[in-house]
């Protein structure tokens, strides 16, 4: 690349241009400290010193400078020192020149000074403090160093799960059973629901009697049926109405609503919080490419890294990463010049595939439902310990199935479609992700159907009450088994995979352990796993409260679980992960499993109508009607205030008003952008104005030296003097022809 | 200076809290990693050469670990030697709670390969064939390496003068979300 040779002058051996050291913007640089030959350098290290005039007497000592000189002071005395980028010396000299010019002030202020110096010590220590107590810390920082920042935020991103689930857990447990728990203990007076005589109301025990064999247990507590059920586990166990307390009652149902939605709320706001900022940024990348390049080469050393093996991985991913970038630019080229019949053709190809994609999801989704239907049907009778057990667990299974074949498919088909590489990547992501969150929804759909169709056709209670007397226990027994199963697999793949894996590759030297090869950690599908567990938590604590406690200790034993395979069996990928826009995939993802999760929520509280046998629920229709009820029930000015949020009228208003807002950032944005672009024009045509003056004035400085010395030829001044900085015609390089006239 | 064997004493601990972005037990590990390294020499030597402070294990496999003891050192001899003080600077900016501005200014002087201000095309390419590798076939080709620069001077090059100067630089980093992470060094060691 061509230099700009008026600056870089030194291989020429002519000395700088002392004119570039005068000019205010370079004053900033003040780092640019060179042995002591060279005096106007030396001057410019320390800020104080005033700028003699050296080479030409014009300049001097500029106002402008000075000024300069003096904002710089003024700043660096407004930051703690050691946020100025200057050695430990010059540190401490300032530090004492500061303390000196501390004392010439009132001691007020000098008080202040010291005061606040002492609540940022208190304030650093007890920061870290808290940082001590983080969960996982070390072993977090172990990680990090083996394997980058990459593999890095997955484990933070269980981390924070793990800490999401207890606090859900929390919740529940402080305003469901706590209550529950402390009402004999604090004189409390519960009225449990009994509706008597009733048909819907007749709940069958299902507790089993007599002599009990040992695996039964085993089934019970694999599938939450038998001794479980009438457990603090289910739903069906909360048949508590009101408890009277002393001093208040507590509304039990009005709790349990509550507090559902809750913590679907607290997730929702911790998650948006937690991806704030990365989504920030990618809002305010208007660019086209993000950066890409800049961030790769500037920030893409992982100083991390203390191995040299580790090492020689990084820097092959690096290039592994610049490679396919210069091609995906290469390929996006060659995508703007494709012809319109080529078009068309790969249109029609990814029109086809795509249909082939909702085939194979339609299909996935159908087998779901036969399955969920079979299970339920082959509940009712028991035929053996082992058969029993695979019924049970029979749609998990398909699930799990589904989910392991439609990733391969999927890679399959994405290779037709034409794609740019990184877009391939973020696609097949999607159908997988689609793909897996959306068959929880057909399973809790094929559920309810089961459960809302009736021998008759028109249900009395609303539900099959014959089959299901307390069909959200059954729901909540479903989830459990969901999460069991996920456990059992995520467990059961490290042990009988991964580790047989290594172990083959390593002492085995046949072609089979060549081509599979060491395994690699794959940060996409792992996190998938995780969102998964998470989503059926987020759907299935309505109907098992105690599931955030089960989902707590499952990541938190998913983590070492997962460290241990990561240690042993694992070597970095060689497509990397960046951890930057990972965190936003991780959270992105988290976000889509939240709202699927909410919809079978909101149709389960508000749609279908809850069981009279069992749980808090007993005297409503659907659970959601306990709202409207408490809100009768309250005083008249919160219950206006309360319809008033509800009605039409307000939210339409909201709805207007919101859009009117959203139009204003919009333009305001769009303003901005603008801004910015007429900005970075205008810093162009300066920098060139600065340079194309420098030449003029180096000409016209070498043009007088030239006189003076007693050339007396006239020279031409250079027409050529292009602003260009490109040209090849740098201030030094110009030697005018001895026969040619000069304008001075 | 103490940099002997001997315990740092409680004013110089303190006015290195104060001066760098080091908590205590970090500047005691500081001490003690540094007096190993003079273990073997002479005791009165007030400064490590580098290649000593190169044999660190954080800082062997790192590909710019002499342009760290060359912008790091205030030796008057520019061998890249490092006293107690420039060593506790050095984890100073590489620690977890440096300003980003902090790691940014000492990124750009690690960068500038030739030490004159702005990352120019020769800088850009150095540091990458730094970060890709240093044999033949690790290398991008000429081709690419043209590309590649071209890309990141379009990236942050402002004022289209083809370097980056070190505002362009800071401006760039301050929207690369990878930087604060990737520039945090070690002193976890227990």
């Amino acid at each position: 690349m061509e230099r700009d040779s008026v600056f870089h002058n030194d291989r020429l051996g002519a000395p700088r241009n002392p004119l570039l050291d005068q000019l205010p913007s370079y004053q900033s640089l003040l780092y640019r400290r060179k042995p002591s030959a060279s005096g106007s350098n030396k001057r410019r290290g320390s800020s104080r010193t005033r700028l003699g005039s050296s080479s030409s007497g014009k300049w001097g000592q500029t106002t402008l400078a000075r000024q300069h000189e003096e904002k710089l002071r003024t700043q660096t005395l407004q930051r703690p020192v050691r946020e100025l980028p200057k050695p430990m010396a010059e540190k401490r000299r300032d530090k004492d020149q500061r303390l000196e010019q501390a004392k010439d002030l009132s001691s007020w202020s000098q008080w202040k000074q010291s005061t606040r110096r002492t609540l940022r010590r208190l304030k650093e220590d007890g920061f870290e403090m808290l940082s001590n107590l983080e969960l996982w810390r070390g072993d977090i920082h172990v990680i990090e160093g083996m394997f980058g920042t990459g593999i890095l935020s997955y484990f933070s991103f269980l981390r924070f799960l793990v800490l999401l689930n207890f606090i859900m857990f929390l919740l529940m447990f402080g305003f469901v059973m706590l209550p529950i728990i402390t009402a004999p203990h604090a004189s409390g007076n519960t009225t449990f629901n009994h509706v008597d005589g009733f048909e819907c109301s007749n709940y069958p025990s299902t507790s089993r009697r007599g002599l009990v064999v040992f695996h039964q247990h085993i089934t019970d507590l694999l599938s939450g049926a038998g001794f479980l059920e009438q457990t603090y586990l289910f739903y069906g166990y909360y048949k508590v109405e009101t408890i009277h307390f002393p001093k208040f009652t507590y509304n039990l149902p009005l709790a349990y609503l509550l507090v559902t939605i809750a913590y679907l709320f607290l997730s929702l706001i911790w998650i948006v919080k937690r991806s704030a900022t990365g989504f920030k940024r990618k809002l305010v990348q208007d660019e086209d490419r993000f950066q890409s390049f800049c961030n790769k080469i500037f920030a893409g050393w992982d100083f991390c890294i203390v191995n040299d093996s580790a090492a020689r991985l990084k820097r092959s991913s690096l290039l592994y990463e610049l490679k396919t970038d210069l091609e995906e630019e290469r390929i996006k080229q060659k995508i703007a010049d494709r012809t319109r019949k080529e078009k068309c053709r790969i249109y029609v190809i990814r029109l086809i595939l795509n249909l082939f994609v909702i085939a194979v999801l339609a299909a996935c989704f159908y087998s779901i439902y036969i399955a969920t239907n079979f299970s339920q049907k082959a509940q009712m009778t028991k035929v053996n310990f082992i058969l029993d057990l695979i019924y049970e667990y029979l749609p998990s299974i398909v699930i799990t199935l589904a989910n392991f074949i439609t990733p391969l498919i999927f890679s399959l088909i994405i290779q037709f479609e034409d794609y740019s590489p990184a877009f391939e990547i973020r696609f097949t992501l999607m159908r997988c992700v689609f793909m897996r969150l959306t068959s929880i929804c057909v399973l809790l759909v094929s559920l309810w159907g089961q459960i809302t169709s009736c021998q008759e056709g028109n249900c009395v209670c609303g539900y099959n009450h014959i089959l299901y007397p307390c069909w959200e226990s059954r729901v909540g027994q479903e989830m459990y088994k969901l999460m069991i199963f996920d456990f059992i697999i995520i467990g059961a793949v490290t042990v009988f995979v991964e580790f047989p894996r290594k172990l083959i590759v390593d002492y085995c030297d046949c072609g089979l352990a060549k081509w599979w090869g060491q395994q690699e950690f794959a940060i996409p599908q792992n996190v998938l796993e995780i969102v998964y567990g998470q989503t059926i938590c987020w759907i299935g604590t309505f109907y098992c409260p105690l599931l955030p406690a089960i989902c707590t200790i499952k990541y938190f034993i998913i983590f070492y679980i997962k460290k241990v395979t990561l240690v042993n069996n694992c070597r970095p990928a060689t497509r990397p992960f960046r951890a930057s826009s990972s965190n936003f995939f991780f959270l992105a993802v988290l976000l889509i499993g939240l709202a699927l999760a909410c919809v079978p929520v909101t149709i389960g509280i508000a749609q279908i109508s809850c069981s009279q046998a069992c749980g808090p629920f007993v005297n409503y229709t659907t659970s959601w009607e306990v709202l409207p009820r408490t809100v009768s029930q309250l005083p008249a000015g919160a219950r206006t205030f309360l319809l008033a949020i509800s009605s039409e009228a307000f939210a339409v208003s909201l709805f207007v008003i919101t859009c009117l807002a959203m139009f204003y950032v919009i333009a305001l944005a769009g303003a901005h952008k603008r801004v910015i672009n007429q900005l970075r024009e205008q810093l162009v045509m300066d920098g060139r104005d600065k340079r194309f003056l420098i030449q003029k004035l180096c000409q016209a400085q070498r043009t007088c030296a030239i006189i003076s010395t007693g050339a007396g030829s006239q020279s031409h001044s250079s027409d050529r003097v292009s602003p260009s900085y490109r040209s090849n015609s740098g201030v030094f390089l110009i030697q005018p022809p001895p026969d040619s006239a000069t304008h001075v | 200076m103490g940099t002997t064997a001997s315990q740092l004493g409680k004013d110089l601990l303190s006015e290195y809290q104060e001066l760098t972005f080091l908590t205590k037990q970090e500047i005691l590990l500081a001490h003690k990693r540094y007096s190993e390294l003079l273990s073997k020499e002479d005791r009165n030597l007030t400064s490590v050469p580098m290649e000593k402070v190169l044999s660190l294990p954080e800082l062997k496999s790192n590909p710019f670990r002499k342009r760290i003891c060359h912008v790091f050192s205030t030796s008057d001899m520019k061998d890249g030697s490092l006293t107690f003080e420039d060593f506790l600077d050095l984890l100073s900016a590489f620690s977890d709670s440096a300003t980003l501005e902090i790691k940014s200014h000492y990124a750009f002087r690690i960068f500038d390969f030739d030490d004159d201000g702005t990352l120019d095309g020769g800088d850009l390419e150095k540091l990458v064939n730094c970060l890709t590798g240093k044999t033949e076939d690790t290398r991008l080709t000429p081709e690419e390496m043209r590309q590649l620069i071209s890309n990141i001077l379009e990236e942050s090059d402002i004022d289209k003068d083809g370097t980056v100067n070190l505002s362009e630089f800071q401006h760039v980093i301050s929207r690369s979300p990878d930087f604060v992470r990737a520039k945090s060094l070690f002193c976890r060691t227990a």
